[in-house]
């Protein structure tokens, strides 16, 4: 295959290169550096040194409450979300009829926003809650629950998509050969499926955990941290914090860049984890 | 050949549906009613606005004032409770608003770099009580536009059904003068709800994170008031309050008790209900009290099948229990004072002056200001004759007039910050819920205004 020349390369990378430098990569550097300073709005800032840092931590403790929050709610949603997404891509991969069609039934509520999504959500739970005499924002337990339905009614069929491709692309001679040896569907399952899948699993553990820590909207919609923070994650708590006193916009800032490090650094473990299980075939 | 022409024809629609995506796309910034891009030859004034239920008058009235003068009027409103946060972003910009809202003095400490001087401008001049105005040294940085009141809006055809009852507590509204008989008759009308085919006494307490603010805000303002009378406090000395004491919370407690426990609403669903739900309930004629301001009429008369007649409708103080509130008014006051950007061009802050000039002293604006704005203006280029006719405006002008009872100003404009009313609000709700008790609320009502008024 002949190189072709850098004008090429340039041509087709160049509008997305300049998209991305000016909707991200920039105010990512304006962030971090605003994250030193005391700022009322984006162009009038006083440097500040490390004490928005210290509020950060400091501040009502609800930064440390979201985050202990977060983590539990994106321990439990990826492997929620992983495990039906993989058992829905299995029974989806056989050869029974309409398969198609419940791939497609099980993708849509993936093409639902966030806002409405939880806003519907929080009439149906509302609704049923109401039986008992309470509702979402009595306790931060509902709002966690909740959160996970909404989370995995939204993403299991994404990541069901991404599986089925993974498993669809394991060649069936393995299967032929493995039922040659008498190897029972747990041990096909466990030696053969999932040490083949591995990638799929890795980019939809990847996916599931960073969507987890990021929710935002789900979270604004269905509880807006109800009762008293104490359902809020970490981006509704930095968007609280930006808005909610004069003065007090460097501490989201610095709780942004935090929360930046904090998930960059979980998700490069669990790549690497992932990676390395990785079987080549 | 055409197999090229065809590629050329399709990859053509292709870019032309992208590029129609991208320019049809909803901006994300505020709700913009029309966007006027053209350079305009009159110049153009950007106004921030802070009632989202008037927003499509302001476009009526840019029109009208287009028409006039030939200045472009580009209006924005932001959604309920986003104002701070959308003046935020708005204002960093190279097309900042020129005219924007502060709330009072703490607006004004928070916004000090962007308020211009408005000691010069023709509206001042024309401000009945200038003490009003917000100010700072000789400066004037905020201009009150609009008087506002509120208290306890009540249906007096449900009202009068409970006074034609046996046994009833009361036989007419102007017995019902302080919280002791306030609370009887509330309590009593509970127990004969089927009888007067209502579902509760007060509509419900709209405890919904976001919707609360007629308990954090208002409601609250009532003991603050008292303390600040008690304690000689001067609200435009920021000093004076650093710290509270909540003394007259018992006071709060007694009516807060007697909202949330006279309800259509179990106090445990609060946490869901929003405004809207509140005034809707009182438009159907399924509860007979609901603390609003005058504001409201426009959202009561607006509900599908409304029941409420004007006639009907009228304020009542809020009693707590105080001594002497017998004499107590309406909560009248304001916190939607007017400023000019001061970073802006002196051309354009000088638009902005004559267009606020111009709304309320020239006969078209005055009448979208009585008339569709429903606004009662503190200027004395209104005659007696141009104050809004509604019901409640009328109730709260007959307040306002009434020299035998004392008003319980608007004394929130000093709490310390948006996020010290949501604590307290959230506060409110767990205690509605059954699980706060009273004394942990005033804590959290002490705590969290010394730890946001240091901030």
């Amino acid at each position: 295959m002949t190189k072709m020349p850098i004008k090429y390369y340039l041509f087709f990378t160049l509008p997305t290169l300049i998209a991305f430098v000016i909707s991200f990569f920039i105010p990512f550097l304006l962030g971090i550096y605003l994250s030193f300073t005391e700022f009322t709005t984006v162009t009038n800032s006083q440097w500040v040194g490390v004490s928005n840092y210290i509020h950060a931590f400091t501040d009502n403790n609800n930064f440390l409450n979201a985050t202990v929050f977060t983590v539990k709610f994106a321990v439990v949603s990826v492997v929620l979300i992983n495990v039906f997404a993989f058992s829905l891509a299995l029974l989806l991969t056989r050869k029974i009829r309409g398969t198609n069609i419940f791939r497609t039934v099980f993708f849509m509520p993936n093409l639902i926003g966030g806002i409405i999504l939880g806003y519907i959500w929080l009439l149906i739970i509302n609704g049923i809650l109401i039986n008992f005499g309470v509702d979402i924002t009595f306790s931060a337990q509902y709002g966690f629950w909740g959160l996970i339905v909404v989370i995995n009614w939204q993403m299991v069929g994404y990541m069901m998509i991404i599986y089925v491709a993974g498993i669809l692309g394991i060649s069936p001679e393995l299967y032929e050969a493995a039922k040659i040896d008498s190897a029972n569907s747990w041990q096909i399952l466990r030696h053969i499926t999932i040490p083949l899948v591995m990638p799929a699993i890795t980019i939809c553990t990847f996916l599931t955990l960073a969507n987890s820590f990021k929710l935002f909207d789900q979270n604004l919609a269905l509880t807006a941290g109800a009762p008293a923070r104490a359902s809020s994650m970490m981006a509704l708590d930095i968007f609280n914090t930006f808005y909610g006193s004069m003065g007090y916009e460097g501490v989201g800032q610095a709780k942004a860049v935090i929360f930046f490090l904090f998930v960059a650094i979980m998700v490069l473990l669990q790549l690497r984890l992932s990676r390395s299980r990785e079987v080549e075939i | 050949m055409s197999k090229k022409l065809w590629t050329l024809f399709s990859m053509l629609l292709v870019s032309a549906m992208l590029l129609a995506a991208c320019g049809g796309a909803t901006p994300a910034a505020p709700e913009a009613t029309e966007v006027m891009t053209a350079a305009p030859e009159g110049g153009e004034l950007y106004f921030l606005n802070f009632k989202p239920e008037v927003a499509e008058t302001y476009q009526k009235i840019a029109d009208a004032y287009k028409a006039e003068t030939g200045v472009t009027l580009k209006v924005n409103t932001a959604a309920a409770g986003t104002y701070e946060q959308t003046l935020k972003s708005e204002i960093a910009k190279s097309d900042a608003p020129v005219l924007f809202q502060i709330n009072g003095p703490r607006g004004y400490s928070d916004w000090a770099d962007y308020t211009a001087d408005l000691k010069d401008t023709e509206l001042y001049k024309h401000l009945s009580d200038k003490s009003l105005a917000v100010t700072s040294g000789d400066g004037v940085y905020g201009l009150p536009y609009v008087v506002e009141g509120y208290g306890i809006i009540y249906n007096n055809a449900i009202m009068e059904k409970y006074f034609a009852t046996d046994g009833a507590k009361a036989t007419s509204m102007a017995e019902i003068n302080n919280f002791a008989k306030l609370k009887e008759v509330a309590e009593d009308m509970t127990a004969k709800k089927d009888d007067l085919g209502i579902d509760g006494v007060f509509c419900a307490t709209s405890l919904k994170p976001g919707e609360d603010w007629r308990w954090q805000t208002h409601l609250v303002d009532v003991p603050i008031f008292y303390e600040i009378r008690d304690n000689n406090l001067d609200i435009k000395n920021p000093d004076d309050f650093l710290e509270t004491k909540f003394q007259y919370a018992e006071n709060y407690k007694n009516i807060f008790d007697l909202y949330i426990n006279n309800s259509t609403t179990e106090p445990t669903l609060l946490g869901s209900k929003s405004v809207d739900d509140s005034m809707a309930e009182f438009a159907l004629g399924q509860c007979a009290m609901v603390q609003n301001g005058n504001w409201a009429w426009g959202q009561i008369s607006g509900v599908d099948g409304n029941i409420v007649k004007a006639e009907d409708v009228a304020f009542l103080p809020i009693y707590t229990g105080m001594p002497g509130e017998e004499k107590q008014s309406i909560n009248v006051g304001t916190e939607n004072f007017f400023s000019i950007n001061s970073q802006a061009s002196p051309e354009k802050q000088k638009l902005a002056a004559d267009f606020i000039y111009w709304l309320f002293s020239s006969p078209t604006g005055k009448a979208f200001v009585t008339n569709d704005l429903k606004f009662i203006a503190p200027f004395d280029t209104f005659a007696e004759n141009e104050k809004p006719t509604d019901p409640l405006a009328k109730s709260l002008l007959s307040y306002m007039s009434n020299p035998d009872l004392y008003n319980t100003q608007w004394v929130f404009v000093v709490f310390p910050s948006q996020t010290f009313k949501d604590n307290f609000g959230a506060a409110l709700l767990q205690y509605a819920q059954g699980n706060m008790e009273w004394d942990a609320v005033k804590q959290t009502f002490i705590d969290q205004w010394k730890i946001e008024a240091a901030k």
